[in-house]
C-alpha cells in the first residue's frame, strides 16, 4: 500500500485523496515512511518536519470532509528546495553561514502551495547557495543519485531530482540559475522545468543571481510538473521582476500533448563533440520521435551560444558577489569571532571565513573582481553584451521555429568526487542549459530513456520563447507518451531498487 | 580615540583674500512618503527601534525591493522644481559597501543613471553694501537612494564607536527614500561663498516645503547636507584639492562649516602643505572640522544595475502633467509679494530670514496690512516663539487670529497695549482674541461718561499741568493722558482722552 502511494503520480494522488479514496495524512505518512527507509543512503533533505506535515494534510483531509472546494493538488505532498523561505522551518540554502536560521515569513512560491493546500514535506539538499552542478558543494554533505548512489544527483537542485527519484515525494521545487532544475532532472530520469524569467516570483528565494534564478516545478511526469506550476505561477507584486501576465495554459498543454505541425529546431552549437555518444544517440531517438508525431524539425546555428558559458560565469558571480554580501554574521545565521576582541568588520570577515565554502568564496571572489572599476567594461559589461547576443540569437531563431531542442546536460551522471578538483570541467555540465537563463526564456527537461553505456538517464532540453511555456509541455507530453509505450511505463520504473549500503546508512543525514 | 593638535585657521578675511574658493553641495532629502523607498514599512520619525521594518528593508535572504512610486513622482517633482530634464528611463544601482548599518551590505541608489539631471536654481545674497546679488547655481544631478539604518554606540564616553562596549542598530530610517541633489562646482562667489551655500540650502529647503515633498527638518536629519570645498590661488586656476564636511544639519552650520574649512585649507596652503582629500566631520560645539576617512584612492564602490528592480519610465505625459501641477516656485512667489505688498528690500529680507513668508502672506490674506502682519510675526510672535524655543508655525496662533487681533486695534477695540494683552490670552489658550477680549474685559473704553469723570479727577489731581494747559502748552497734555491711563488700567481710548482735556482746558 505505502509503496503503491509513492509510487502514484502526483495526479493521481491528488485525484483520489479528492474522491476520499485515500487520505492526504495516509499520503504524507507513506512519503514519510519511504524517507526513513531510504535518507540514509540517498540524503535528499536537509530538514525534515513529519509533525508539520502530517498537520497540514489533517487540515486537508477536514476541508474535504467539510465539502470544501479543494484546489487541484491539495493534499499532495511537495519538497521545498531549501533555497526558499517557510516561515518557521529552517532555510541554509546548504550553507553553513545560515545554520539555524529560520525565516519569518514565506516565500511567494511557498505560500502559493501553502494556500493551494499542497502538503511540504520538509527542505531538500543542494549545493551552497546553488551553486554547483553536482549538489556536492552542500556544506551539510552531497546527495546521492538514486540510480547510483554513488553518483551526482546533479546540481544544485540534486536533493529536490532526487527526492522524485528516490520515491520520497511526488512533487518538488527546485530553482534553475544556469541549469539546478534542469541538469539534475536529466541525470536523475525526472521532469524539470525552468519557467519564463518572471513567470515564477523570486520572493523567498535567497538569492543567487537575481536576473538568472528561477524557481520552477519538478515531477516525474509532465502533468504533475504542468500542476504545480499552475500552482506557483503568475505575477506577483512583490517581485517587480514579476511577469505581469497570466500563466500559459500549461496544464491543458500537459493534456494535448500534440506537436503535429510543430516546427522543432535543433541548434548546431549544442551538440557534437563533447557530447557522450549515448547521450547523443538518445537525443536523436527522441528527435525522430517527435518527428514521427508530426513535428517538423530543421537545424538552426545560434552562433552566439559558444560565447554563453563564459558571459554566464562573469554575471553569476558578479551578482552574487553583491547577493552574498549581506551574510556578515550582524543579523541572522553564523557569526564568529564575537568574543569582544574583534571590531565589526573582523567579525564580517571571520563569518565569512568560517561560513562560506570553497565554490562561494571562489565565485565571490571571481565576481568582486569583475565588477570593480576599471574591469568592469572588460568583463561583466562585455559579458551583458553576449547576453544580448545571445538573446538575439534565440529571437531568431524563435522566429523559424516553435522551439529548440538539444541534449539536456553532455553527459550522464559522473561520478561523486570526480569533478570536485576542477571547477572548469563542472562548468561545463550547465553548457545546454546556461543560454536560456541568459536569455530569460522557458526551458525544460525530459527524460528520454538511458544511456546504453551505463544505464543512466538521458534528458532532452526544450527551450521556448518567453511566456510561451506551454510549448514546453506539448513537446514534453508527446514524447512521454510515446517512450512510455517503448519502455512499458515510466522510465523510473528501470531504476534499480535502492541498495542501502551499511557505510552509508552510518553515514546518513545531520 | 587619538588626540590630534587642534588645526590652523587663517583668519577669514585673509583667507578669501589670498585664495578663490570653490564648493559643491550633496543634500540630501528624506522624503515624507508614507511607506518606504522599496517596501510597505511606515516612516514615521522616532517610533521605538526597530518596530518599522519587515524582510525587504532589514536585507533578510530571500526579500526583494519593489520602487515606491510616490517617491518617484516626488523626485521627479523636485527636479522639474529645480529645472532638470527628467530621464526618460533608468535604472537604480547597486552601490556596494561593508557596513553595519545597511543591511544588505549594499545601497540601492542610483549611479550614471539618474532621475534628474542638468538643472539650475539662483539665490540671492545681500553683499556687503546691502545690495542683494544673484548667484546661479548649476545643478549636476537629483537622484533617488534609500537610507540606511542607525547605529547607536553604548558604553563609551563620545557616544562613537572607539571605545563603546556594543553597538546597537535601529533598522527603523532603512529603506527610507531619500534624494541626493548634487550641485556642480559653485565658483565665483568669492568671499560670500558660505553665505551662497546657506542661502542655497535655504532656498531647497524653502522649496521642497512648497512641494510638500519633504518634511525638512534639519535637526531631525530629514534635510542633510556634505559640502564640498576647495581652493585655489586665482579663479582661474584649475580646482584645488577638496574636502567633504558630511551631514551638516542647519543653515548656520552650514555656513560656519565652509568658513572654517576655508580657513583651515587657507593655513595648510600657505603653510606650503597640500590639502588632504578626506572626508571631515562638523563639530558643532567648537565650530570646527575634524578629519575623518581618508579619501585619497578612489572609493571602490562596484557599482552595477541591480537586477532585482525593473528600470524606472516616467512617461512624458506624466511628467508634463506634474510639471502642469507644481506649485509657483518659493522665489518668484516672493518677488511677487514683495511688489504687492510694497516692503522695503530690508523689511523683505527679514520677513525671508524669520521664515515667515507664508505667516505673513497667510494673514493678509485673511484681510490685514502686510506691513501689520509683518510687525505682528516679526515682533511680539518671533519673540515669544525664540523664548519658547519653538518655530513660528508651531505657536498656538495662526494667521486668521493675527488678522483678527489687528482687526480689532483697526476698530479702535484695543490699543497696541491692550492687543499684547489679548495675545497673551490667546496664547494661553484662552479662545480667540474676541473671546480674549471679551473674558478679560479688556476693551477700550471710549464711552464720554466714564472718560469725563477719569479725566476729571486727573485734573483735580494735576493742577500744575492743568494751569500749564491753559496758558497753551497744550503738550502738556500728555502728562494728564498718562494719569487716566493708569487710573483706567490702560484702558481709556487715548484719542477720545485727549480730546476731552483739550475741550476742558482750552
Amino acid at each position: 500500500m505505502s509503496d503503491d502511494l509513492t509510487r502514484a503520480t502526483a495526479a493521481d494522488l491528488a485525484g483520489r485523496i479528492a474522491s476520499g479514496d485515500v487520505s492526504s495524512v495516509e499520503v504524507t505518512q507513506a512519503h514519510l515512511d519511504r524517507m526513513t527507509a531510504v535518507e540514509p543512503a540517498v540524503h535528499a533533505f536537509l530538514h525534515v518536519d513529519g509533525e508539520r506535515a502530517l498537520a497540514a494534510a489533517a487540515e486537508v483531509d477536514r476541508a474535504r470532509a467539510a465539502g470544501e472546494t479543494l484546489g487541484p493538488l491539495a493534499g499532495v505532498p511537495v519538497a521545498l528546495k531549501d533555497v526558499l523561505t517557510y516561515a518557521g522551518a529552517p532555510t541554509t540554502a546548504g550553507s553553513k553561514v545560515l545554520q539555524g536560521w529560520v525565516p519569518p515569513y514565506d516565500a511567494t512560491v511557498t505560500r502559493r502551495m501553502l494556500d493551494a493546500g499542497l502538503v511540504i514535506l520538509g527542505k531538500t539538499n543542494l549545493d551552497e547557495f546553488a551553486m554547483g552542478s553536482s549538489t556536492e558543494n552542500s556544506a551539510y554533505g552531497p546527495t546521492h543519485n538514486p540510480w547510483d548512489l554513488d553518483r551526482i544527483p546533479g546540481g544544485s537542485g540534486g536533493g529536490s531530482a532526487a527526492a522524485l527519484a528516490a520515491f520520497e515525494a511526488p512533487l518538488a521545487i527546485g530553482t534553475d540559475t544556469g541549469g539546478s532544475i534542469r541538469q539534475p532532472a536529466s541525470v536523475t530520469g525526472t521532469v524539470g522545468i525552468k519557467p519564463t524569467y518572471g513567470g515564477t516570483s523570486r520572493y523567498g528565494l535567497v538569492a543567487l543571481a537575481s536576473s538568472l534564478d528561477q524557481p520552477g516545478p519538478c515531477a516525474r511526469t509532465v502533468l504533475d510538473a504542468a500542476l504545480l506550476h499552475a500552482v506557483i505561477g503568475g505575477h506577483d507584486p512583490l517581485d517587480s521582476t514579476s511577469a505581469d501576465a497570466p500563466v500559459p495554459d500549461v496544464v491543458g498543454a500537459a493534456r494535448s500533448g500534440d506537436v503535429r505541425g510543430m516546427k522543432i529546431g535543433i541548434v548546431r552549437e549544442l551538440g557534437g563533440e563533447g557530447y557522450a555518444p549515448g547521450v547523443e544517440q538518445r537525443f536523436r531517438e527522441a528527435v525522430d520521435v517527435l518527428s514521427g508525431l508530426g513535428a517538423e524539425i530543421v537545424e538552426v546555428s545560434c552562433p552566439s551560444f559558444t560565447y554563453a558559458l563564459p558571459a554566464y560565469y562573469l554575471i553569476l558571480p558578479s551578482e552574487a558577489s553583491s547577493n552574498l554580501a549581506k551574510f556578515d554574521g550582524m543579523r541572522f545565521g553564523l557569526r564568529a569571532g564575537d568574543d569582544g576582541s574583534h571590531d565589526a568588520e573582523e567579525v564580517m570577515g571571520l563569518t565569512r571565513e568560517a561560513g562560506f565554502g570553497a565554490e562561494v568564496k571562489r565565485r565571490i571572489i571571481l565576481g568582486t573582481y569583475a565588477l570593480s572599476s576599471g574591469y568592469y567594461d572588460a568583463y561583466y559589461g562585455q559579458a551583458q553584451k553576449v547576453r544580448t547576443l545571445v538573446t538575439r540569437d534565440f529571437e531568431a531563431a524563435f522566429a523559424q521555429v516553435d522551439v529548440l531542442v538539444s541534449p539536456s546536460t553532455p553527459t550522464t551522471a559522473f561520478r561523486l568526487g570526480e569533478k570536485v578538483d576542477d571547477p572548469l570541467a563542472m562548468y561545463l555540465n550547465d553548457l545546454c542549459t546556461i543560454p536560456s537563463n541568459l536569455a530569460g526564456n522557458a526551458s525544460a527537461s525530459f527524460p528520454v530513456g538511458l544511456a546504453p553505456e551505463d544505464g543512466l538517464p538521458v534528458g532532452l532540453q526544450v527551450m521556448a520563447p518567453p511566456l510561451a511555456d506551454d510549448r514546453l509541455y506539448r513537446v514534453g507530453s508527446a514524447l512521454e507518451r510515446a517512450l512510455e509505450e517503448r519502455w512499458g511505463g515510466p522510465l523510473l520504473a528501470q531504476a534499480p531498487e535502492l541498495v542501502l549500503r551499511p557505510e552509508l546508512v552510518e553515514g546518513g543525514p545531520q | 580615540m587619538t588626540t590630534t593638535a587642534p588645526d590652523l585657521v587663517l583668519d577669514y578675511d585673509d583667507a578669501v583674500a589670498r585664495f578663490d574658493p570653490a564648493l559643491g553641495l550633496e543634500v540630501h532629502v528624506e522624503l515624507n512618503t508614507a511607506s518606504k523607498m522599496f517596501c510597505g514599512c511606515s516612516t514615521v520619525f522616532g517610533a521605538e527601534p526597530n518596530t518599522q521594518v519587515c524582510p525587504t528593508c532589514l536585507g533578510l535572504p530571500g526579500s526583494l525591493p519593489v520602487v515606491n512610486a510616490k517617491a518617484v513622482e516626488s523626485a521627479i517633482r523636485i527636479g522639474l522644481a529645480l529645472n532638470c530634464s527628467i530621464a526618460g528611463w533608468c535604472r537604480f544601482a547597486r552601490k556596494n559597501y561593508f557596513y553595519p548599518d545597511q543591511p544588505k551590505n549594499y545601497q540601492i541608489s542610483q549611479y550614471d543613471e539618474p532621475i534628474a539631471y542638468d538643472g539650475w536654481a539662483e539665490v540671492e545674497v545681500p553683499d556687503d553694501e546691502g545690495v542683494l546679488r544673484t548667484y546661479r547655481i548649476e545643478i549636476e544631478r537629483a537622484h533617488m537612494e534609500e537610507d540606511t539604518g542607525k547605529s547607536l554606540h553604548v558604553g563609551g564616553a563620545t557616544g562613537r564607536i572607539h571605545g563603546a562596549d556594543h553597538s546597537l542598530l535601529d533598522y527603523n530610517r532603512s529603506g527610507v527614500p531619500l534624494i541626493e541633489i548634487v550641485t556642480r562646482p559653485i565658483e565665483g562667489a568669492g568671499k560670500y561663498a558660505p553665505a551662497v551655500a546657506r542661502a542655497y540650502v535655504a532656498m531647497l529647503r524653502d522649496l521642497l516645503r512648497s512641494l510638500g515633498v519633504s518634511d525638512v527638518r534639519m535637526e531631525q536629519g530629514s534635510l542633510r547636507c556634505d559640502a564640498n570645498v576647495s581652493l585655489r590661488p586665482t579663479p582661474e586656476s584649475p580646482l584645488g584639492t577638496r574636502t567633504e564636511t558630511k551631514n551638516v544639519n542647519s543653515l548656520r552650520s552650514v555656513e560656519r562649516a565652509i568658513r572654517f574649512e576655508i580657513g583651515r585649507q587657507a593655513a595648510v596652503l600657505t603653510d606650503g602643505r597640500r590639502v588632504k582629500q578626506e572626508t571631515r566631520h562638523w563639530q558643532e560645539g567648537p565650530g570646527t572640522t575634524s578629519s575623518g576617512r581618508s579619501k585619497e584612492q578612489a572609493e571602490e564602490y562596484r557599482y552595477f544595475p541591480d537586477p532585482d528592480l525593473v528600470p524606472v519610465a516616467p512617461s512624458r505625459e506624466w511628467v508634463e502633467e506634474l510639471r502642469a501641477s507644481l506649485p509657483e516656485a518659493p522665489v518668484k512667489r516672493l518677488r511677487r509679494l514683495s511688489s504687492a505688498w510694497g516692503f522695503s528690500e530690508a523689511e523683505l529680507r527679514d520677513v525671508v530670514a524669520s521664515g515667515a513668508v507664508d505667516l505673513v502672506a497667510a494673514t493678509v490674506d485673511a484681510g490685514t496690512t502686510p506691513q501689520a502682519a509683518r510687525k505682528w510675526w516679526l515682533g511680539e510672535l518671533t519673540r515669544r516663539a525664540n523664548a519658547d524655543g519653538v518655530e513660528l508655525e508651531q505657536l498656538p496662533v495662526g494667521p486668521a487670529e493675527v488678522a483678527q487681533l489687528q482687526g480689532l486695534v483697526d476698530a479702535g477695540t484695543l490699543n497696541d497695549k491692550l492687543a499684547r494683552e489679548v495675545l497673551e490670552g490667546v496664547l494661553a489658550g484662552e479662545g480667540s482674541p474676541s473671546e480674549v477680549v471679551e473674558k478679560r474685559g479688556l476693551a477700550v473704553v471710549s464711552d464720554d461718561g466714564a472718560l469725563g469723570a477719569a479725566v476729571d479727577e486727573a485734573i483735580a489731581a494735576n493742577p500744575g499741568v492743568a494751569d500749564k494747559i491753559r496758558a497753551g502748552k497744550v503738550q502738556a497734555a500728555g502728562a494728564l493722558i498718562g494719569a487716566v491711563m493708569k487710573s483706567m488700567g490702560g484702558k481709556a481710548d487715548a484719542g477720545r482722552v485727549r480730546e476731552l482735556v483739550l475741550e476742558r482746558l482750552t
